[in-house]
């Protein structure tokens, strides 16, 4: 039993999660280690492999289907959130994925993204973030930095990017997380939660793209400077990162600043308490917003969790309440209509 | 009550009337129930709505009048009529948007107190036309409908405002004494509309009864009519429009299959009452999803599609064009999917609110690569169950999706549908693979369709998708031969369905000159042209498509058969281009896109103008 799917747990292995088709990235994409941790955490899920499907756009992030020994659809450009919306709406009994990319999702597929989060259909979508289109062979993307220097922006981007978490936050996905492809175990673990959401589970992987994109993330997830720039959330912790969690965040107002804690004037007890449950959602805007400000560290980690029903079930529990209260119906009576009359 | 008068009653065959007035005067409600009436009163019927795109436009202007015909008679009924016999003019504007319709020494009511200065200004009538000697031509009964409404209604609690919304229902009143036509459908509808408020309901009453009652006490009537009951075949008969017998369709197909239903759609005029009409039936266990937009809206029908369901998605022009690419997708996924496409005037935006057959090459050709599918028309409001039916079991049959084309009229119109039982209902059990041994996504059985897996089957998990595929594996393949050889396989997949079709049937003169053919909506006004003709002896023949693409196995021996082939049609001649180029043959062409549908005396006009008489 994982997020309302209700199941017989049965016994499976990541290779059962494996299609058997030649997996066709780049050699070293980040999207390698995706499939690997997706592989690796659904056979913990319990969840037969038959009720698993994988739902895509287009791009690179989208073949994943192919690679997943589930079923699996690749759609069109955009419309995998809209497709999966579909499938589970038909379907509620099933665990339906999304993998999408930041083109597919945040660009052509924009609408679907949003509305989407606040319809809280009980979907999970891993959006792999490599801030590019890849798959054209490389122009700059709605995440794409100011400046970015790319085929279609050869003097470089003069366009504004999204922000994925405040974009999904705002669009009222009732999880939203952050993890990187270089990260294996805290991906892992952040699927992992992903999957028990009951609800929009929305999770950004920042993912390299070794060409078009290669290193975008290396200063925040890169060996020399992850631990100073990512802050690893955990909920009800004190917000620390940097060498033996020597510095700290604080919330100065509605701004976050660094804390020194080895200073003798700051201690652990200033830190701010990161709550996943947090009732107000400024806060979590506050976390998400931190990606704008490069002398601030990165969070990663489930920012928010809400609960509320989702849109799948209240569409079931409408179809039984009225049922229940119009009696199962008849087609020869809806034929009939409200008035009739006799030819004789 | 129509017994004890004492003016004599006139018995008329057919009649066809228009309700007229501001689009907030409740012309559409006054013009239905009027239908309704009839209908149960034992008349045949036809009726079109004509409003206008905005929904409610300045009071008194002529952009904002809105309008409601039908047709009634004691015999068979094809059409809502070509010009009306009775004009109700509620207002100057609507007078003058409607007169040129009316035919010569045809009635009209006015509403005497609307065609003050302000409201005969907004209708650009520099002299009152009731007072100028212009209406001549035409018998002109003048009411004061407004204050004898309120005159009526002075005890009512409501406020002048309410009282004066009341007048449609002493318009309607008048009309029922004028035809000999009952109350009491209308008191019982109003019964069940405003039984909860029963200041509004006793005043609709009130208003209802004293339209009638100033008929029967006036003198300006000399006499009244009466239209007696059709002779339809017996059984039970309901008033269905083609958008509620569409949706009334897909729910019996789903029974009838054994599927549960799904309908992804967007809100668009004139096909939204197809989303509202199935949002009703969730006790029949029918999923209905109003997505964020068209491409949502197929997009979220397809998925329902591939897990198992049966899907639907409901849009018009505009809304197709938004759904072509998903509708390649489906095409290369070869899953099962309807597309009712309930057709507007177009480009663009076009004519939001008034029909025309002019998507037919965009439903036939209109997708990025090799990417047929079947289409199919319905030709009147019942037809489109029958339709709807068909629609799905082709679908499901041979895993593809497939266009059902109806229009603004048939859609929004409505006719006397005599309710098949469910029993003799056409059904096609759908079985699911399910078998493991030698199972691959695209194996092909006798019609080449695909096997169709529901979600959750164990040991059958596939992907699919819009890459192109290796045949029988389903593996995505760039080999040029697959693809050739796959782009070849789901054409003739496609025209497997001709195997499956009824033939073109000939009604009228099989051995006449010259053959008329209509596909869709046209229906009525071509049958309504030839059936006249038939009466004055011309010989003519007619046949009608149903099935666009393919078409019928005999149509080209059918066709072949007529020195003169022609082809009346609400576009520029899209049906007379594929008869072209599939037969070789020459067609004549009749085309009007008045954003109207087609009257049968223009075709009549034209059919004599061919066979070389006069006009």
């Amino acid at each position: 039993m994982s997020n309302n799917i209700d199941t017989t747990p049965v016994k499976l292995t990541q290779k059962d999660f494996a299609s058997g088709q030649d997996v066709r990235w780049c050699p070293g994409c980040g999207d390698y280690s995706i499939l690997a941790q997706v592989q690796r955490v659904l056979p913990e899920l319990g969840i037969p492999k038959e009720k698993i499907i994988w739902i895509s756009g287009i791009g690179c992030s989208s073949r994943f289907p192919y690679y997943m020994g589930t079923y699996g659809f690749h759609g069109i450009h955009g419309r995998a959130a809209a497709i999966a919306t579909g499938v589970k709406v038909a379907r509620p009994d099933l665990s339906v994925w999304i993998a999408t990319g930041d083109g597919d999702a945040m660009s052509i597929g924009g609408n679907h993204f949003i509305h989407t989060c606040r319809k809280n259909v009980n979907l999970k979508m891993l959006m792999f973030n490599n801030r590019i289109y890849g798959l054209t062979k490389g122009q700059y993307s709605p995440t794409s930095e100011v400046g970015l220097v790319s085929k279609s922006t050869p003097y470089g981007s003069v366009d504004y990017p999204f922000n994925p978490l405040s974009l999904a936050l705002g669009s009222g996905a009732t999880f939203v997380a952050r993890s990187a492809d270089n990260d294996l175990k805290h991906l892992a673990e952040v699927i992992r939660r992903a999957a028990d959401h009951k609800g929009l589970a929305f999770v950004e992987i920042l993912q390299n793209c070794v060409i078009f994109n290669d290193g975008a993330f290396d200063s925040v997830t890169g060996k020399e400077n992850r631990t100073e720039k990512m802050l690893f959330l955990k909920h009800n912790q004190p917000m620390t990162f940097g060498k033996d969690a020597s510095k700290g965040i604080k919330l100065d107002g509605f701004k976050p600043v660094v804390i020194d804690l080895t200073d003798g004037v700051h201690s652990v007890n200033d830190c701010w308490i990161h709550d996943e449950l947090d009732k107000d959602a400024a806060r979590s805007f506050i976390l998400a917003h931190m990606t704008d400000h490069p002398e601030l560290p990165m969070p990663f980690g489930v920012v928010r969790q809400e609960f509320k029903p989702t849109y799948d079930e209240g569409v079931e529990r409408q179809i039984e309440a009225v049922t229940k209260k119009r009696g199962k119906g008849d087609l020869q009576k809806v034929l009939y209509g409200k008035s009739t009359w006799e030819v004789s | 009550m129509a017994q004890e008068k004492e003016k004599e009653v006139l018995q008329l065959t057919e009649v066809t009337v228009r309700f007229a007035g501001d689009s907030g005067d409740g012309m559409q409600l006054t013009g239905s129930q009027f239908g309704d009436t009839s209908a149960l009163f034992g008349n045949d019927l036809n009726t079109f709505p004509d409003y206008p795109a905005e929904i409610r436009a300045p009071a008194g202007t002529l952009y904002g009048v809105s309008g409601f015909q039908l047709h009634f008679s004691s015999s068979d009924v094809h059409t809502p009529g070509d010009n009306p016999d009775v004009l109700v003019a509620m207002n100057p504007a609507a007078l003058r948007r409607n007169i040129a319709d009316l035919k010569h020494s045809g009635i009209i009511i006015v509403n005497t107190d609307s065609f003050d200065a302000k409201n005969l200004k907004l209708a650009n009538y520099t002299q009152n036309p009731l007072e100028d000697n212009s209406l001549s031509s035409y018998k002109v009964y003048p009411v004061p409908i407004t204050t004898l409404t309120s005159t009526a209604l002075k005890e009512s609690p409501l406020s002048m405002k309410e009282v004066t919304r009341c007048k449609n229902f002493f318009a309607l009143g008048l009309m029922y004494w004028l035809f000999n036509l009952p109350l009491e459908p209308t008191l019982k509808w109003i019964d069940s509309k405003f039984g909860k408020k029963p200041d509004i309901k006793s005043a609709n009453e009130t208003a209802l009864k004293a339209g009638y009652y100033f008929g029967d006490t006036t003198e300006i009537f000399e006499n009244t009519y009466s239209v007696e009951p059709a002779k339809l075949a017996k059984g039970t008969y309901r008033s269905i429009s083609g958008n509620e017998a569409a949706a009334l369709g897909f729910i019996a197909a789903s029974e009838r299959s054994g599927l549960p239903l799904f309908l992804g759609s967007y809100p668009i005029t004139p096909a939204t009452e197809i989303l509202h009409y199935l949002s009703e039936y969730k006790h029949m266990g029918v999923k209905t999803l109003q997505a964020e937009d068209e491409i949502a809206g197929i997009c979220s029908a397809i998925g329902a599609s591939f897990s198992g369901h049966l899907a639907i998605t409901s849009t018009s022009g505009p809304g197709l064009a938004l759904k072509t690419e998903a509708i390649g997708l489906a095409v290369m996924t070869e899953l099962p999917l309807v597309i009712i496409d309930v057709q507007r005037a177009g480009p663009s935006t076009g004519l939001p609110t008034k029909p025309e057959q002019s998507d037919l090459l965009q439903s036939i050709y209109g997708r990025n690569g090799e990417a047929p599918i079947p289409v199919l028309a319905a030709a009147t409001p019942s037809d489109c169950f029958n339709m709807a039916i068909e629609a799905c079991r082709i679908a499901v049959k041979y895993m593809t999706p497939v266009m059902l084309l109806s229009d603004g009229y048939i859609g929004q119109g409505s006719e006397p549908w005599k309710v098949p039982n469910v029993d003799e209902l056409p059904s096609f059990p759908v079985n699911y693979r399910t078998e493991k041994e030698g199972f691959a996504p695209y194996l092909r059985d006798e019609n080449l369709s695909r096997p169709w897996v529901r979600l959750g089957t164990p040991g059958l998990e596939h992907r699919i998708g819009g890459l192109e595929k290796q045949n029988i594996t389903g593996n995505v393949s760039h080999d040029p031969e697959n693809h050739d050889a796959m782009c070849k396989l789901r054409l003739q997949k496609v025209n497997n369905v001709q195997r499956d079709i009824p033939d073109l049937e000939i009604r009228g003169d099989e051995d006449s000159e010259l053959l008329v053919v209509g596909w869709g909506g046209t229906y009525g006004a071509i049958t309504e042209a030839v059936d006249r003709l038939q009466k004055k002896g011309v010989k003519v023949a007619q046949t009608h498509f149903r099935y666009l693409f393919p078409m019928p196995k005999n149509t080209e021996s059918v066709l072949k058969k007529y020195k003169t082939v022609l082809v009346p049609e609400i576009n520029l001649g899209q049906l007379a281009l594929l008869i072209r180029n599939q037969f070789l043959i020459p067609v004549e062409q009749f085309n009007l896109v008045r954003g109207l549908p087609l009257k049968s005396s223009d075709i009549e006009n034209r059919i004599v103008e061919l066979l070389g008489g006069k006009k």
